[in-house]
Protein backbone atom coordinates (compact mmCIF):
# COMPACT_ATOMS: atom_id res chain seq x y z
CA UNK A 1 0.00 0.00 0.00
CA UNK A 2 1.52 2.80 -1.18
CA UNK A 3 0.31 7.27 -0.27
CA UNK A 4 0.72 9.37 -3.47
CA UNK A 5 3.21 12.16 -2.60
CA UNK A 6 0.23 14.43 -2.22
CA UNK A 7 -1.30 12.39 0.31
CA UNK A 8 2.00 12.49 2.25
CA UNK A 9 2.37 16.04 1.89
CA UNK A 10 -0.97 16.95 3.46
CA UNK A 11 0.02 14.40 5.90
CA UNK A 12 3.18 15.58 7.30
CA UNK A 13 1.87 19.54 6.83
CA UNK A 14 -2.00 19.57 7.57
CA UNK A 15 -3.91 22.52 6.41
CA UNK A 16 -6.27 24.53 8.58
CA UNK A 17 -5.66 21.93 12.16
CA UNK A 18 -7.95 23.08 15.17
CA UNK A 19 -11.03 23.97 16.15
CA UNK A 20 -12.99 27.88 15.23
CA UNK A 21 -14.11 29.21 19.24
CA UNK A 22 -17.91 29.85 18.70
CA UNK A 23 -18.34 28.15 15.25
CA UNK A 24 -21.40 28.44 13.21
CA UNK A 25 -21.53 25.16 12.54
CA UNK A 26 -20.05 22.05 14.27
CA UNK A 27 -19.93 18.13 12.11
CA UNK A 28 -18.12 15.60 14.46
CA UNK A 29 -18.53 11.90 12.46
CA UNK A 30 -16.51 8.75 12.97
CA UNK A 31 -15.88 7.15 16.14
CA UNK A 32 -12.75 5.53 17.94
CA UNK A 33 -13.81 2.16 17.76
CA UNK A 34 -13.36 2.27 14.38
CA UNK A 35 -10.20 4.34 14.34
CA UNK A 36 -11.07 7.34 12.66
CA UNK A 37 -12.88 10.56 14.57
CA UNK A 38 -13.09 13.49 12.97
CA UNK A 39 -14.07 17.26 13.83
CA UNK A 40 -15.01 20.11 11.63
CA UNK A 41 -16.07 23.65 12.81
CA UNK A 42 -16.78 26.70 10.60
CA UNK A 43 -17.66 30.00 9.79
CA UNK A 44 -19.90 31.15 7.83
CA UNK A 45 -20.91 34.41 5.97
CA UNK A 46 -22.98 35.12 3.42
CA UNK A 47 -23.88 31.20 3.00
CA UNK A 48 -19.94 31.34 1.85
CA UNK A 49 -17.68 29.03 4.52
CA UNK A 50 -15.44 32.15 5.42
CA UNK A 51 -13.13 29.65 7.80
CA UNK A 52 -13.11 25.99 8.34
CA UNK A 53 -10.86 23.96 10.53
CA UNK A 54 -10.12 20.42 11.48
CA UNK A 55 -9.24 17.77 13.98
CA UNK A 56 -8.62 14.03 13.19
CA UNK A 57 -7.67 10.94 14.96
CA UNK A 58 -6.51 8.90 12.00
CA UNK A 59 -4.48 7.23 9.99
CA UNK A 60 -2.38 8.99 7.14
CA UNK A 61 -5.12 9.35 4.98
CA UNK A 62 -7.88 10.50 7.22
CA UNK A 63 -5.31 13.22 8.07
CA UNK A 64 -4.98 14.11 4.53
CA UNK A 65 -8.26 13.99 3.48
CA UNK A 66 -9.60 16.17 6.34
CA UNK A 67 -6.77 18.69 5.15
CA UNK A 68 -7.64 18.42 1.61
CA UNK A 69 -11.87 18.80 2.19
CA UNK A 70 -10.91 22.05 4.22
CA UNK A 71 -8.80 23.68 1.50
CA UNK A 72 -11.32 22.69 -0.94
CA UNK A 73 -14.44 23.93 1.12
CA UNK A 74 -12.77 26.92 2.56
CA UNK A 75 -14.75 30.01 0.13
CA UNK A 76 -17.22 27.71 -1.28
CA UNK A 77 -20.85 28.16 -0.84
CA UNK A 78 -22.85 26.11 1.54
CA UNK A 79 -24.10 24.32 -1.39
CA UNK A 80 -21.40 23.69 -3.35
CA UNK A 81 -19.60 22.54 -0.09
CA UNK A 82 -22.43 19.56 0.55
CA UNK A 83 -21.83 18.96 -2.93
CA UNK A 84 -18.45 17.55 -2.71
CA UNK A 85 -18.05 14.15 -3.46
CA UNK A 86 -15.36 11.49 -2.00
CA UNK A 87 -13.76 10.72 -5.75
CA UNK A 88 -13.23 14.41 -5.88
CA UNK A 89 -11.35 13.91 -2.76
CA UNK A 90 -9.22 11.26 -3.49
CA UNK A 91 -9.03 12.55 -7.00
CA UNK A 92 -7.69 15.91 -5.63
CA UNK A 93 -4.90 14.11 -3.32
CA UNK A 94 -3.60 11.98 -6.69
CA UNK A 95 -5.93 8.77 -5.45
CA UNK A 96 -6.12 6.75 -2.47
CA UNK A 97 -5.21 3.13 -1.58
CA UNK A 98 -8.82 1.19 -1.99
CA UNK A 99 -8.78 -0.14 1.42
CA UNK A 100 -8.42 3.80 2.61
CA UNK A 101 -11.19 5.14 0.59
CA UNK A 102 -13.32 5.50 3.35
CA UNK A 103 -11.32 7.84 5.19
CA UNK A 104 -12.56 10.24 2.14
CA UNK A 105 -16.24 9.42 2.81
CA UNK A 106 -15.37 10.28 6.17
CA UNK A 107 -13.72 13.91 5.36
CA UNK A 108 -16.93 15.02 2.99
CA UNK A 109 -19.39 13.55 5.82
CA UNK A 110 -17.96 15.64 8.50
CA UNK A 111 -18.20 19.06 6.01
CA UNK A 112 -21.93 17.81 5.28
CA UNK A 113 -22.98 17.68 9.19
CA UNK A 114 -21.40 20.97 9.72
CA UNK A 115 -23.14 22.70 7.00
CA UNK A 116 -26.55 20.93 7.95
CA UNK A 117 -25.36 21.96 11.87
CA UNK A 118 -24.91 26.06 10.68
CA UNK A 119 -28.39 25.73 8.81
CA UNK A 120 -30.50 23.69 11.54
CA UNK A 121 -29.08 26.06 14.41
CA UNK A 122 -30.69 29.00 12.38
CA UNK A 123 -34.06 27.44 11.91
CA UNK A 124 -33.55 26.51 8.33
CA UNK A 125 -33.82 23.11 6.13
CA UNK A 126 -30.94 20.63 6.18
CA UNK A 127 -29.68 20.35 2.72
CA UNK A 128 -27.13 17.59 3.09
CA UNK A 129 -29.30 15.34 5.03
CA UNK A 130 -28.20 12.21 7.57
CA UNK A 131 -24.96 10.68 6.87
CA UNK A 132 -23.54 6.94 7.66
CA UNK A 133 -20.68 7.90 9.70
CA UNK A 134 -22.45 10.43 12.29
CA UNK A 135 -24.16 6.90 13.70
CA UNK A 136 -22.19 5.85 16.80
CA UNK A 137 -22.37 2.98 15.51
CA UNK A 138 -20.76 3.33 12.15
CA UNK A 139 -18.53 0.70 10.49
CA UNK A 140 -16.79 1.67 7.52
CA UNK A 141 -15.30 -1.44 7.76
CA UNK A 142 -18.81 -3.40 6.97
CA UNK A 143 -18.31 -4.42 4.02
CA UNK A 144 -14.75 -5.58 4.45
CA UNK A 145 -14.09 -9.67 4.82
CA UNK A 146 -13.27 -10.33 8.18
CA UNK A 147 -10.04 -11.94 7.34
CA UNK A 148 -9.10 -9.95 4.46
CA UNK A 149 -5.44 -9.17 4.60
CA UNK B 1 16.85 13.19 8.62
CA UNK B 2 19.66 11.49 7.27
CA UNK B 3 19.28 8.83 10.31
CA UNK B 4 18.03 5.63 10.17
CA UNK B 5 16.62 3.56 12.95
CA UNK B 6 16.07 -0.04 12.67
CA UNK B 7 13.83 -1.58 15.03
CA UNK B 8 11.77 -4.21 13.47
CA UNK B 9 13.80 -6.87 14.09
CA UNK B 10 10.93 -9.27 14.49
CA UNK B 11 9.53 -8.42 11.30
CA UNK B 12 12.71 -9.39 9.27
CA UNK B 13 16.59 -9.32 9.98
CA UNK B 14 19.52 -8.03 7.55
CA UNK B 15 21.27 -11.56 6.56
CA UNK B 16 24.43 -11.43 8.77
CA UNK B 17 27.58 -11.34 5.92
CA UNK B 18 28.99 -14.21 7.88
CA UNK B 19 26.37 -15.99 6.45
CA UNK B 20 26.00 -14.27 3.13
CA UNK B 21 29.90 -15.85 2.82
CA UNK B 22 28.78 -19.18 3.61
CA UNK B 23 26.19 -19.55 0.93
CA UNK B 24 28.11 -17.66 -2.13
CA UNK B 25 29.91 -20.82 -3.09
CA UNK B 26 26.68 -22.80 -3.78
CA UNK B 27 24.80 -20.40 -5.70
CA UNK B 28 27.79 -20.64 -8.15
CA UNK B 29 30.59 -23.30 -8.37
CA UNK B 30 28.94 -25.52 -5.88
CA UNK B 31 25.51 -25.38 -7.92
CA UNK B 32 24.75 -28.71 -7.78
CA UNK B 33 21.55 -30.92 -7.18
CA UNK B 34 21.84 -32.76 -3.83
CA UNK B 35 19.73 -35.25 -5.35
CA UNK B 36 22.13 -35.97 -8.43
CA UNK B 37 24.56 -39.08 -7.93
CA UNK B 38 27.80 -37.52 -9.47
CA UNK B 39 30.34 -35.84 -7.55
CA UNK B 40 28.79 -32.52 -7.93
CA UNK B 41 25.34 -33.67 -6.53
CA UNK B 42 27.26 -35.45 -3.70
CA UNK B 43 28.92 -32.23 -2.78
CA UNK B 44 26.09 -30.25 -2.82
CA UNK B 45 24.05 -33.40 -0.57
CA UNK B 46 27.11 -33.72 1.28
CA UNK B 47 26.72 -29.35 2.34
CA UNK B 48 22.60 -30.28 2.69
CA UNK B 49 22.98 -32.96 5.46
CA UNK B 50 25.63 -30.54 7.29
CA UNK B 51 23.27 -28.11 7.96
CA UNK B 52 20.60 -30.54 8.76
CA UNK B 53 23.17 -32.19 11.33
CA UNK B 54 23.85 -28.82 12.77
CA UNK B 55 20.44 -27.35 12.86
CA UNK B 56 18.99 -30.62 14.70
CA UNK B 57 21.93 -30.37 17.06
CA UNK B 58 21.19 -26.66 18.11
CA UNK B 59 17.77 -27.45 18.50
CA UNK B 60 18.57 -30.92 20.47
CA UNK B 61 16.54 -32.85 17.73
CA UNK B 62 17.28 -36.36 18.85
CA UNK B 63 18.72 -37.09 15.13
CA UNK B 64 18.88 -34.86 11.61
CA UNK B 65 16.30 -36.64 9.91
CA UNK B 66 13.60 -34.97 12.24
CA UNK B 67 14.60 -31.90 9.88
CA UNK B 68 12.83 -30.83 7.24
CA UNK B 69 13.90 -28.32 5.25
CA UNK B 70 11.38 -25.81 3.89
CA UNK B 71 11.29 -21.99 1.87
CA UNK B 72 9.63 -20.76 5.17
CA UNK B 73 8.06 -20.04 8.49
CA UNK B 74 4.80 -19.67 6.62
CA UNK B 75 5.41 -23.33 4.89
CA UNK B 76 5.98 -24.63 7.84
CA UNK B 77 3.25 -23.88 9.63
CA UNK B 78 0.77 -24.90 6.94
CA UNK B 79 2.76 -28.39 6.45
CA UNK B 80 2.33 -28.96 10.23
CA UNK B 81 -1.48 -27.66 10.41
CA UNK B 82 -2.68 -29.28 7.33
CA UNK B 83 -0.21 -32.39 7.11
CA UNK B 84 -0.30 -33.26 10.95
CA UNK B 85 -3.98 -33.07 10.41
CA UNK B 86 -4.62 -35.15 7.85
CA UNK B 87 -2.20 -37.30 8.03
CA UNK B 88 -3.08 -41.23 7.19
CA UNK B 89 -5.91 -39.76 5.13
CA UNK B 90 -8.09 -38.20 7.99
CA UNK B 91 -11.08 -36.66 7.24
CA UNK B 92 -12.65 -35.34 10.98
CA UNK B 93 -11.41 -34.18 13.79
CA UNK B 94 -10.96 -31.25 16.37
CA UNK B 95 -8.03 -29.10 15.80
CA UNK B 96 -7.33 -26.77 18.69
CA UNK B 97 -5.20 -23.53 18.04
CA UNK B 98 -4.63 -20.03 20.06
CA UNK B 99 -6.51 -17.43 19.64
CA UNK B 100 -3.29 -14.89 19.28
CA UNK B 101 -1.53 -17.24 16.39
CA UNK B 102 0.31 -15.96 13.23
CA UNK B 103 -1.80 -15.74 10.52
CA UNK B 104 0.61 -18.49 8.89
CA UNK B 105 -1.32 -21.10 11.52
CA UNK B 106 -4.74 -19.93 12.08
CA UNK B 107 -5.67 -19.42 8.20
CA UNK B 108 -5.03 -23.55 7.46
CA UNK B 109 -6.90 -24.67 10.92
CA UNK B 110 -9.86 -22.25 9.31
CA UNK B 111 -9.30 -23.78 6.24
CA UNK B 112 -10.08 -27.72 8.12
CA UNK B 113 -12.36 -25.86 9.62
CA UNK B 114 -14.41 -25.37 6.35
CA UNK B 115 -13.12 -29.21 5.14
CA UNK B 116 -14.48 -31.83 7.76
CA UNK B 117 -12.56 -30.77 11.08
CA UNK B 118 -13.81 -28.75 13.93
CA UNK B 119 -11.38 -26.09 15.57
CA UNK B 120 -11.59 -24.36 18.49
CA UNK B 121 -9.58 -21.49 19.34
CA UNK B 122 -8.42 -20.87 23.36
CA UNK B 123 -8.05 -17.20 24.46
CA UNK B 124 -4.87 -15.99 26.23
CA UNK B 125 -4.97 -14.33 29.37
CA UNK B 126 -4.53 -10.55 29.22
CA UNK B 127 -1.08 -11.42 30.62
CA UNK B 128 -0.40 -12.53 27.42
CA UNK B 129 0.18 -16.39 28.15
CA UNK B 130 -2.29 -19.25 27.17
CA UNK B 131 -2.94 -21.04 30.41
CA UNK B 132 -2.56 -24.94 30.51
CA UNK B 133 -6.06 -25.14 32.57
CA UNK B 134 -7.75 -23.26 29.65
CA UNK B 135 -5.86 -25.32 26.65
CA UNK B 136 -6.88 -28.93 29.33
CA UNK B 137 -10.94 -27.29 29.26
CA UNK B 138 -10.77 -27.06 25.27
CA UNK B 139 -9.50 -30.32 24.69
CA UNK B 140 -12.01 -33.12 23.44
CA UNK B 141 -11.59 -37.02 23.20
CA UNK B 142 -11.11 -36.10 18.99
CA UNK B 143 -8.87 -33.64 19.34
CA UNK B 144 -6.06 -34.33 17.08
CA UNK B 145 -4.02 -31.55 16.90
CA UNK B 146 -2.85 -28.41 19.30
CA UNK B 147 -0.86 -25.54 18.16
CA UNK B 148 -0.01 -22.55 20.49
CA UNK B 149 3.41 -20.64 19.53
CA UNK B 150 6.22 -19.90 21.29
CA UNK B 151 6.73 -16.85 21.59
CA UNK B 152 4.39 -13.88 20.45
CA UNK B 153 5.39 -12.28 17.60
CA UNK B 154 3.91 -8.88 18.58
CA UNK B 155 4.07 -8.92 22.32
CA UNK B 156 6.75 -11.12 22.83
CA UNK B 157 5.08 -13.32 25.83
CA UNK B 158 6.84 -16.68 25.81
CA UNK B 159 4.14 -19.36 26.19
CA UNK B 160 4.62 -22.51 28.48
CA UNK B 161 4.96 -24.86 26.05
CA UNK B 162 5.99 -28.11 27.98
CA UNK B 163 2.91 -27.61 29.88
CA UNK B 164 0.37 -27.04 27.10
CA UNK B 165 2.26 -29.69 25.07
CA UNK B 166 1.85 -32.12 28.51
CA UNK B 167 -1.93 -31.22 27.96
CA UNK B 168 -2.40 -32.30 24.77
CA UNK B 169 -0.53 -35.35 24.88
CA UNK B 170 -2.72 -36.84 27.93
CA UNK B 171 -5.58 -36.38 25.70
CA UNK B 172 -4.04 -38.22 22.97
CA UNK B 173 -3.39 -35.02 20.39
CA UNK B 174 -0.35 -34.01 18.86
CA UNK B 175 1.34 -30.47 19.58
CA UNK B 176 2.76 -28.07 17.11
CA UNK B 177 4.44 -24.80 18.09
CA UNK B 178 5.14 -21.76 15.95
CA UNK B 179 8.87 -20.88 17.13
CA UNK B 180 9.72 -18.35 14.70
CA UNK B 181 10.31 -15.28 17.02
CA UNK B 182 11.95 -17.38 19.63
CA UNK B 183 14.49 -19.54 17.41
CA UNK B 184 18.04 -18.18 18.24
CA UNK B 185 16.47 -15.52 20.70
CA UNK B 186 16.05 -17.71 23.89
CA UNK B 187 17.34 -21.62 24.99
CA UNK B 188 15.57 -23.97 22.69
CA UNK B 189 15.21 -27.47 23.17
CA UNK B 190 12.73 -29.90 21.16
CA UNK B 191 12.83 -32.80 24.18
CA UNK B 192 12.77 -30.54 26.82
CA UNK B 193 9.56 -28.42 25.00
CA UNK B 194 7.64 -31.95 24.68
CA UNK B 195 6.69 -30.79 20.79
CA UNK B 196 6.17 -33.20 18.16
CA UNK B 197 6.50 -30.44 15.50
CA UNK B 198 8.22 -26.83 15.45
CA UNK B 199 8.30 -24.44 13.06
CA UNK B 200 11.25 -21.81 12.32
CA UNK B 201 12.07 -19.05 9.94
CA UNK B 202 15.55 -18.42 8.52
CA UNK B 203 15.33 -14.77 8.06
CA UNK B 204 13.77 -13.67 11.91
CA UNK B 205 17.69 -14.98 12.51
CA UNK B 206 19.41 -12.91 10.35
CA UNK B 207 19.25 -15.66 7.58
CA UNK B 208 17.97 -15.48 4.03
CA UNK B 209 14.32 -14.83 3.54
CA UNK B 210 12.75 -18.06 2.01
CA UNK B 211 14.24 -20.34 4.06
CA UNK B 212 12.87 -22.03 6.94
CA UNK B 213 12.79 -25.44 9.05
CA UNK B 214 9.97 -28.02 10.11
CA UNK B 215 10.53 -29.94 13.42
CA UNK B 216 9.20 -33.14 13.28
CA UNK B 217 9.52 -35.81 16.05
CA UNK B 218 10.13 -39.13 14.30
CA UNK B 219 7.67 -41.29 13.77
CA UNK B 220 4.90 -38.32 13.67
CA UNK B 221 2.78 -39.06 10.37
CA UNK B 222 2.54 -35.97 7.66
CA UNK B 223 0.66 -36.06 4.87
CA UNK B 224 2.76 -33.59 2.75
CA UNK B 225 2.26 -30.33 1.79
CA UNK B 226 4.28 -30.10 -1.21
CA UNK B 227 4.38 -33.45 -3.58
CA UNK B 228 6.67 -34.32 -6.29
CA UNK B 229 10.11 -35.38 -6.83
CA UNK B 230 10.09 -37.01 -3.01
CA UNK B 231 12.81 -34.83 -1.54
CA UNK B 232 13.23 -34.56 2.40
CA UNK B 233 11.97 -38.12 2.94
CA UNK B 234 9.37 -37.15 0.76
CA UNK B 235 7.95 -34.66 3.51
CA UNK B 236 8.39 -31.86 1.17
CA UNK B 237 8.93 -32.25 -2.69
CA UNK B 238 11.30 -29.81 -4.15
CA UNK B 239 14.64 -29.56 -5.26
CA UNK B 240 16.35 -28.45 -1.65
CA UNK B 241 17.88 -24.49 -1.05
CA UNK B 242 21.23 -25.83 -0.69
CA UNK B 243 22.65 -22.62 -0.45
CA UNK B 244 19.68 -21.28 1.74
CA UNK B 245 19.45 -24.11 3.90
CA UNK B 246 23.61 -23.53 4.67
CA UNK B 247 22.63 -19.85 5.32
CA UNK B 248 19.93 -21.12 7.31
CA UNK B 249 22.24 -23.51 9.94
CA UNK B 250 25.14 -20.93 9.76
CA UNK B 251 22.57 -17.91 10.89
CA UNK B 252 21.45 -20.42 13.92
CA UNK B 253 25.10 -20.97 15.30
CA UNK B 254 26.01 -17.56 15.00
CA UNK B 255 22.65 -16.70 17.48
CA UNK B 256 23.71 -19.65 19.44
CA UNK B 257 26.79 -18.23 19.79
CA UNK B 258 26.42 -14.69 20.52
CA UNK B 259 23.07 -15.36 22.64
CA UNK B 260 24.77 -15.32 26.28
CA UNK B 261 25.66 -11.60 25.83
CA UNK B 262 23.36 -10.68 23.44
CA UNK B 263 20.01 -11.59 25.31
CA UNK B 264 21.33 -10.07 28.45
CA UNK B 265 22.25 -6.69 25.62
CA UNK B 266 19.08 -7.12 24.42
CA UNK B 267 16.87 -7.14 27.59
CA UNK B 268 18.41 -4.20 28.72
CA UNK B 269 18.23 -2.42 25.94
CA UNK B 270 14.04 -3.17 25.70
CA UNK B 271 14.08 -2.06 29.85
CA UNK B 272 15.75 0.60 28.95
CA UNK B 273 13.24 1.62 26.11
CA UNK B 274 10.41 0.37 27.92
CA UNK B 275 11.12 2.75 30.80
CA UNK B 276 12.02 5.56 28.82
CA UNK B 277 9.63 5.53 26.43
CA UNK B 278 6.39 4.89 29.62
CA UNK B 279 8.65 8.14 31.53
CA UNK B 280 8.19 10.49 28.89
CA UNK B 281 4.61 9.77 26.72
CA UNK B 282 2.16 10.43 29.12
CA UNK B 283 -0.99 7.53 29.52
CA UNK B 284 1.60 4.90 27.74
CA UNK B 285 1.16 1.62 28.91
CA UNK B 286 3.15 -1.75 28.39
CA UNK B 287 1.10 -4.87 26.45
CA UNK B 288 0.84 -7.58 28.38
CA UNK B 289 2.81 -6.22 30.90
CA UNK B 290 2.13 -9.02 33.99
CA UNK B 291 3.44 -11.91 31.50
CA UNK B 292 5.45 -13.96 33.31
CA UNK B 293 8.47 -14.70 30.66
CA UNK B 294 8.85 -12.50 27.93
CA UNK B 295 11.19 -12.22 24.83
CA UNK B 296 14.23 -10.38 25.36
CA UNK B 297 13.48 -8.38 21.98
CA UNK B 298 10.03 -7.32 21.58
CA UNK B 299 8.16 -4.56 23.13
CA UNK B 300 4.53 -3.61 22.78
CA UNK B 301 2.63 -0.15 23.47
CA UNK B 302 -0.55 1.66 23.60
CA UNK B 303 -0.23 5.24 23.07
CA UNK B 304 -3.74 6.30 24.04
CA UNK B 305 -5.45 8.54 22.04
CA UNK B 306 -2.81 8.40 18.79
CA UNK B 307 -3.57 5.80 15.81
CA UNK B 308 -0.80 3.80 14.71
CA UNK B 309 0.12 4.03 10.96
CA UNK B 310 -0.21 7.78 11.90
CA UNK B 311 2.31 7.76 14.61
CA UNK B 312 4.38 5.08 11.74
CA UNK B 313 4.01 7.27 9.23
CA UNK B 314 6.08 10.61 11.76
CA UNK B 315 8.09 8.03 12.40
CA UNK B 316 9.26 7.22 9.10
CA UNK B 317 9.96 10.58 8.20
CA UNK B 318 12.02 10.96 11.42
CA UNK B 319 14.01 7.82 9.97
CA UNK B 320 12.75 4.69 12.31
CA UNK B 321 11.35 1.71 11.16
CA UNK B 322 8.88 0.63 13.54
CA UNK B 323 5.49 -1.36 13.60
CA UNK B 324 1.63 -1.15 14.64
CA UNK B 325 0.25 -4.19 15.55
CA UNK B 326 1.14 -6.89 13.11
CA UNK B 327 3.23 -5.91 10.13
CA UNK B 328 1.52 -8.63 7.93
CA UNK B 329 -2.09 -6.92 8.64
CA UNK B 330 -0.61 -3.63 7.18
CA UNK B 331 -2.56 -4.11 4.62
CA UNK B 332 -5.88 -4.84 6.56
CA UNK B 333 -7.88 -1.85 8.65
CA UNK B 334 -8.43 -3.90 11.76
CA UNK B 335 -6.81 -3.81 14.75
CA UNK B 336 -4.08 -6.52 16.13
CA UNK B 337 -5.79 -10.07 16.70
CA UNK B 338 -3.49 -10.65 19.46
CA UNK B 339 -4.09 -7.43 21.18
CA UNK B 340 -7.87 -7.79 21.14
CA UNK B 341 -7.24 -11.44 22.26
CA UNK B 342 -5.30 -10.59 25.60
CA UNK B 343 -8.06 -7.70 25.93
CA UNK B 344 -6.90 -4.46 24.98
CA UNK B 345 -9.94 -2.31 24.37
CA UNK B 346 -10.35 -1.47 20.39
CA UNK B 347 -9.49 2.03 20.22
CA UNK B 348 -6.40 1.38 21.89
CA UNK B 349 -5.31 -1.17 19.84
CA UNK B 350 -5.37 1.41 16.58
CA UNK B 351 -2.88 3.44 18.56
CA UNK B 352 -0.58 0.28 19.13
CA UNK B 353 3.16 0.24 18.92
CA UNK B 354 5.76 -2.76 18.37
CA UNK B 355 9.67 -2.05 18.86
CA UNK B 356 11.47 -5.27 18.58
CA UNK B 357 15.10 -4.90 18.71
CA UNK B 358 18.16 -6.83 17.48
CA UNK B 359 21.88 -7.13 16.44
CA UNK B 360 22.64 -3.94 15.23
CA UNK B 361 20.74 -1.45 18.23
CA UNK B 362 22.19 0.29 20.31
CA UNK B 363 21.56 2.43 23.47
CA UNK B 364 21.29 5.84 21.40
CA UNK B 365 18.64 3.80 18.83
CA UNK B 366 16.46 3.47 21.43
CA UNK B 367 17.24 6.81 23.22
CA UNK B 368 16.56 8.41 19.90
CA UNK B 369 13.18 7.01 19.19
CA UNK B 370 11.83 8.32 22.81
CA UNK B 371 13.24 11.46 21.83
CA UNK B 372 11.36 11.30 18.26
CA UNK B 373 8.08 10.10 19.73
CA UNK B 374 7.00 12.49 21.96
CA UNK B 375 7.22 15.58 19.51
CA UNK B 376 4.89 12.99 17.11
CA UNK B 377 2.87 11.77 20.07
CA UNK B 378 2.25 15.52 21.33
CA UNK B 379 1.49 16.40 17.63
CA UNK B 380 -1.27 13.59 16.83
CA UNK B 381 -3.12 14.02 20.21
CA UNK B 382 -3.33 18.05 19.76
CA UNK B 383 -4.93 16.75 16.48
CA UNK B 384 -7.19 14.44 17.84
CA UNK B 385 -11.02 16.24 18.94
CA UNK B 386 -11.16 13.04 21.41
CA UNK B 387 -7.84 13.73 23.30
CA UNK B 388 -9.58 14.95 26.38
CA UNK B 389 -12.56 12.20 26.83
CA UNK B 390 -9.89 9.67 26.16
CA UNK B 391 -7.22 11.00 29.18
CA UNK B 392 -10.37 11.93 31.11
CA UNK B 393 -11.24 7.85 31.30
CA UNK B 394 -7.89 6.74 31.47
CA UNK B 395 -7.62 8.95 34.55
CA UNK B 396 -11.36 7.43 35.57
CA UNK B 397 -10.04 3.69 35.05
CA UNK B 398 -7.06 4.65 37.22
CA UNK B 399 -8.50 6.22 40.03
Amino acid sequence: MLYSDKVMEHFGNPRNVGVIEDADGIGEVGNPICGDVMKITISVADDRIDDIKFQTLGCGAAIATSSIVTEMAKGMTLDEAVAITKNQVAEELGGLPPAKMHCSVLATDGLKVAVDDYLVKHGREPIAGPVKSADPNFDPHEDEDDHAH
Amino acid sequence: MDRTVYLDYAATTPTDQRVVDAMLPFFTERFGNANSLYSLGRDAARALEDARERVASSIGAAAPDEIVFTAGGTESDNTAIIGLATAGGRAAGHVVVSAFEHHAVLEPAWWLGKHGFEVTEVQPRTDGTVHPDDLAAALRDDTVLVSVMHGNNEIGTLQPIAELAAAAHARGALFHTDAAQTLGKVDLGVAALGVDAASFSGHKIYGPKGTGVLYLKRGTRLAPYLIGGGQESKRRSGTQNVAGNVGFATALEIMDAERPTEAPRLTALRDRLVEGLLGRIEHARLNAADAPERLPHIANFVIPGVEGEAMLLHLDAAGIAVSTGSACSSGSLKPSHVLLAIGCPVEFAHGSLRVSLGRFTTAEDVDYLVDMLVPVAERLRSMNPLYEKTVAALVGHAG
